[in-house]
């Protein structure tokens, strides 16, 4: 089933006061989203991320397009109660502690009063909030907002979670934290539609990512066949401080790092360089086919379009 | 959605709280007190004038700064902090927003109000030493300001869905200067002539005529106040801040929030 089905959701914005002209924040913008998927929305800063996730929250209003989730119009107030969403550098009533923020927002989705109170408890230890009884928001440090907004996004329990930038301002712990639960609420049949730039979290993470860059939509696809490019090449890392010459013969790439050496060779070649260790009585670590990664993929993307428009002008 | 409506008013007024908007109080008791035994060792008989008047002054001009201060933020600061997408992302409409805020700051005015009604009525026993039959009428006077602080709520609440704070408080304060004077701008427009007249007229009937509010001065001079002008002041306020609050509503309903 389709969680999020987007149809060519558009905005373009005026600017200027007495001159006034177009500015296209988003080109028509068609995406699916499945259910139960971690989907990742990347792109680098402006280009058009956090519009698509205040269109669909109905923040802003479209140009022109359409949205639908979980079957129903995404302008259908009744259908935010089966959604969270957490925004880029959130920002909370600050006179409110943690247990009176996120007992608001119950209220405001329609939580029982009875299940609220055990439910808050219940998200704050998930999100690592705990010991902040009494404390109001406006003394806790970026990284405690950020799991409080994690808190509010999914204190209701929702079906389909927004986050936008999910780990901006979170210590290494706190990013791997928050990648454990994004896990977890897969796990618990959840879809999560995250925006980022950062691309080490998205190719961990997510079954599908978008790229997305000046507005407008660049690629989409699995992770693993995004990076499954297989150039022809293996890595190949045995445990040494030399490169046997036969090994060199081969025109391999080679590294040397402490007790570790890496090599990177034509495929073809591989049972040759194999047999060779065999010879020189070298233990093999690791041998894996060279694939593209995301970030590559992503540069590809991102400056193939920049040379487009390069181009034309 | 009407419990929805009341946990924001909640909230608004848990703000005001917290963000010490009800220490103006201490101020308020500061004056009076001074005020009243001030009076009472200088003023020979008029000490009951003057308390009222002065009294019933400060519960609306303190009230009023407050309405302007805060209404003026209600949704221009949950714009600008972005507190307000977390709660537009929940099944909340816009309309609701608006009029849950409008309930919390006109709730925290009202328990203002009466506060600051007990210090009136103390400092009045501390200068008279008994309570007369008119003094009801105080309580009369007392409702036309908290009716008022409505419209200057409303009027802030529209000002702030579409301008910034600076130029919303200079626009409600604007307001509330030219609408306190409505009946002289009523009486100046009925001496010009042609489009002028029309001009001023329809001016004179679009500021909110805070004039027709103030009962001040009748209630310190022991005067009574018809049950005709109280019923009229009430459709009159009720009716603007309707109005004034549509207006928000429309506005808002429509807008980008950047």
């Amino acid at each position: 089933m389709t969680a999020i089905e987007i149809r060519g959701l558009e905005k373009i914005y005026t600017v200027g006061f007495l001159r006034k002209k177009p500015r296209q924040a988003l080109f028509p913008l068609h995406l699916s989203i499945e259910d139960g998927e971690i989907f990742g929305f990347l792109g680098p800063n402006g280009a058009g991320k956090t519009t698509t996730l205040k269109l669909l929250m109905g923040l802003v209003f479209p140009t022109s397009g359409t949205a639908r989730i979980l079957g129903r119009e995404w302008t259908d107030p009744e259908i935010k109660a089966q959604i969270g969403f957490l925004p880029e550098q959130p920002y909370f009533y600050d006179y409110l502690t943690a247990h009176e923020l996120l007992d608001y927002y119950g209220q405001l989705s329609g939580v029982p009063a009875k299940q609220r109170k055990q439910r808050i408890e219940e998200v704050l230890v998930h999100v690592g909030l705990t010991d902040v009884k009494g404390v109001q928001l406006r003394k806790f440090s970026k990284g405690m907002l950020q799991r409080a907004g994690i808190a509010q996004a999914i204190l209701h329990d929702p079906k389909v979670i927004f986050f936008d930038e999910p780990m901006s301002g979170l210590d290494p712990v706190g990013r791997r934290e928050v990648r454990d639960l994004m896990e977890q609420l897969k796990q618990e049949g959840k879809t999560v539609f995250f925006s980022t730039h950062i691309l080490s979290d998205a190719e961990a993470l997510c079954d599908r990512v978008a790229i997305i860059y000046k507005g407008e939509l660049r690629g989409v696809g699995a992770v693993a066949d995004l990076t499954s490019t297989v150039q022809g090449k293996v890595d190949l890392v045995w445990q040494g401080t030399q490169v046997p010459a036969s090994i060199k013969a081969l025109g391999a790439e080679c590294h040397v790092t402490g007790e570790t050496v890496r090599a990177v060779i034509q495929e073809n070649q591989q049972d040759a360089a194999i047999d060779a260790l065999r010879r020189e009585r070298l233990r093999l670590i690791s041998l894996t086919p060279v694939r593209t990664s995301l970030e590559q993929y992503f540069v590809e993307k991102t400056q193939k379009a920049d040379s487009t428009a390069g181009a034309a002008v | 959605m009407k419990a929805r409506i009341g946990y924001i008013a909640a909230n608004t007024f848990r703000e005001a709280v917290r963000d010490r908007v009800l220490y103006n109080l201490i101020a308020f008791a500061l004056l009076l007190s001074g005020a009243a035994i001030l009076v009472g060792q200088i003023s020979i008989d008029i000490e009951r004038l003057v308390v009222v008047n002065l009294g019933l002054t400060a519960v609306s001009l303190f009230g009023i700064v407050i309405a302007i201060f805060i209404g003026i933020g209600l949704v221009s600061k949950e714009i600008e902090k972005r507190t307000l997408y977390t709660v537009l992302s929940r099944p909340v409409r816009r309309w609701e927003f608006i009029i849950g805020k409008f309930f919390g700051l006109a709730g925290t005015l009202v328990v203002n109000t009466f506060f600051m009604a007990i210090g009136v009525f103390a400092a009045l026993l501390y200068v008279t030493h008994k309570f007369s039959v008119s003094d009801a009428f105080i309580l009369v006077a007392l409702y036309f300001i908290v009716l008022e602080f409505l419209i200057i709520c409303s009027l802030a609440l529209l000002f702030s869905s579409f301008s910034s704070p600076l130029l919303s408080a200079v626009f409600a304060f604007s307001l509330f200067v030219i609408g306190s004077f409505a009946d002289d701008l009523r009486g100046f427009a009925t001496l010009t002539h042609g489009l002028t007249r029309w001009i001023a007229t329809a001016a004179a009937y679009l500021v909110p005529n805070f004039s027709t509010l103030n009962v001040i001065s009748a209630v310190a001079h022991q005067q009574s106040i018809g049950a005709q002008l109280i019923v009229q002041n009430t459709l009159y306020a009720l009716f603007y801040t309707a109005v004034a609050l549509s207006g928000a509503v429309l506005i808002f309903e429509r807008r980008n929030l950047k």
